[in-house]
């Protein structure tokens, strides 16, 4: 009887700390989901002038990019996955190689080949274990990614999309990551990223495009029916000088919006990453609290049982002592 | 109008606009933003970066110019005459009615720059002529210069 009792203060103590614990990563994660969304505020200028100043090029470049155009029947795709390093985070990573899977999928009943590019040691760990074949692996900074590592995994993709099929090259790039909408909601979403999808383009070209999109029986033709709409905007946009020229403005600025694309997603993906490890660490933390009420519970009652046992047994001993002496 | 509008608001947010009655054209309003973080911001009175066809001034009342710009400094003179010196990697500059953008995936104010960690860059890189060694070289001409 004693055992059980003091079985279950060693499970209770060992609950306790287990949710101290707890508590002490969902306090960190709450303060790194601020942290990351300043990282996501500081990056959005940057984004802003990035994508008015590509809107302007465009609208007056030679649009044959690999980048924009795509090709009518892409043979290879790259998916730049992004998972965490760490685990503690709920299904945050299983969530986003689930989606990739079947984007994967998808791509793979249109004829193409997927090429996986891996971001998180969750995600590595995932692809190597099955024994598939990464394009790029990309590990130990998906709680506070810098500039320095999207620029890194935007150059690996670059050079992909602009390696000609037949020597190993890609003819789209996907990104599967994780949006944070708010605290309580993250959604993984799976994107196109290269060649440009019509939704990266602002409202009013976008209504225009839709409308070119929708006569030319919308798919990948999408980017290429864009000029169309475009000459409607001059008005909007100021007529820039360019320096060199308009072309050679867009080229340089591609590659950097590559990198801007990559960055935002992987802040996103931060984001993401912090919310769900502290729902996650909330959760634990929650159920080692019911635990320990139960555990606190059994060993009131195992107590009380021993006593009580105790009590009867006195009175029990008594009983027979004085039935002996009566005799 | 403009008269009567810069003394009812008095020490508004920018008094210099106000002061010469618009006659001549407004200031600058510049913004330096590298990819994560915005550098500087502020109003000026010129703006001279290095495009690769060589220097480009840029006053009040410039035409829209999207140029690319090189690795190598950025001086902006704030309307209150002190020089802003901005080390970028490249980038570049988008001018429209006043407005400087001036973008780059690095850019350090002349104070920022770490000298000893470029030059170790540097040194590690040796006369590899790309971009991590040009962005290297043009913080050290910066910082040599402050």
């Amino acid at each position: 009887m004693g055992a059980q009792i003091r079985e279950l203060r060693q499970r209770i103590r060992s609950v306790e700390s287990i949710k101290k614990i707890t508590r002490a990563q969902e306090l960190i994660a709450t303060s790194r989901i601020a942290r990351a969304q300043q990282y996501a505020e500081a990056a959005r200028p940057y984004s802003q002038a990035l994508v008015r100043a590509m809107e302007a090029a465009a609208e007056r470049a030679r649009l044959d990019n690999p980048l924009l155009e795509g090709v009518e029947q892409p043979r290879r795709s790259a998916i730049l996955v992004v998972s965490s390093d760490g685990g503690f985070a709920g299904a945050y990573s299983a969530n986003v190689i689930r989606q990739s899977e079947a984007l994967a999928g998808l791509l793979r009943e249109q004829g193409q080949e997927v090429v996986p590019y891996v971001v998180g040691r969750k995600g590595v760990s995932w692809f190597t274990f099955r024994g598939r074949e990464l394009g790029g692996q990309y590990v130990g900074f998906t709680g506070r990614p810098s500039y320095a590592d999207a620029r890194r995994i935007a150059d690996d993709l670059l050079e992909a999309i602009n390696t000609p099929t037949e020597e190993g090259g890609v003819d789209e790039i996907h990104i599967v990551s994780t949006h944070f909408r708010n605290m309580v909601t993250q959604q993984v979403r799976a994107r196109r990223l290269f060649p440009i999808m019509v939704e990266d383009v602002p409202e009013e070209l976008h209504h225009a495009e839709a409308g070119a999109v929708r006569t030319d029986d919308g798919g990948p033709s999408g980017s290429a029916g864009s000029s169309n709409g475009r000459p409607a905007r001059t008005d909007v946009l100021p007529l820039y000088e360019f320096e060199p020229s308009a072309d050679e403005v867009l080229d340089a600025l591609l590659p950097q919006y590559a990198g801007n694309l990559v960055y935002t997603a992987l802040l996103d993906a931060a984001a993401s990453e912090w919310a769900a490890r502290r729902r996650a660490m909330k959760n634990a933390t929650d159920n080692a609290g019911e635990l320990q009420e139960t555990l606190t519970r059994q060993s009131n009652s195992a107590r009380q049982a021993e006593i009580t046992q105790e009590i009867s047994e006195i009175v029990g001993g008594a009983d027979a002592l004085a039935s002996a002496g009566s005799e | 109008m403009t008269g009567r509008e810069s003394s009812s608001s008095g020490g508004g947010s920018l008094p210099v606009t106000g002061r010469k009655g618009k006659i001549v054209a407004e200031d600058l309003n510049v913004e330096v933003v590298a990819a994560d973080r915005k550098v500087w911001s502020g109003a000026a009175s010129i703006v001279i970066a290095r495009t690769p066809e060589g220097e480009i001034g840029i006053m009040p009342g410039h035409e829209p110019v999207l140029g690319l710009l090189v690795a190598g400094p950025v001086t902006v003179r704030s309307t209150g005459g002190e020089a802003v010196v901005v080390a970028v990697s490249g980038g570049f500059l988008s001018v429209s009615e006043n407005q400087i953008a001036i973008l780059a995936e690095q850019a350090e104010l002349a104070d920022e720059i770490d000298v000893a960690a470029a030059q170790a860059e540097l040194a590690e890189l040796g006369e590899d002529g790309d971009g991590v060694g040009r962005w290297a070289q043009a913080r050290l001409d910066v910082a040599a210069s402050r």
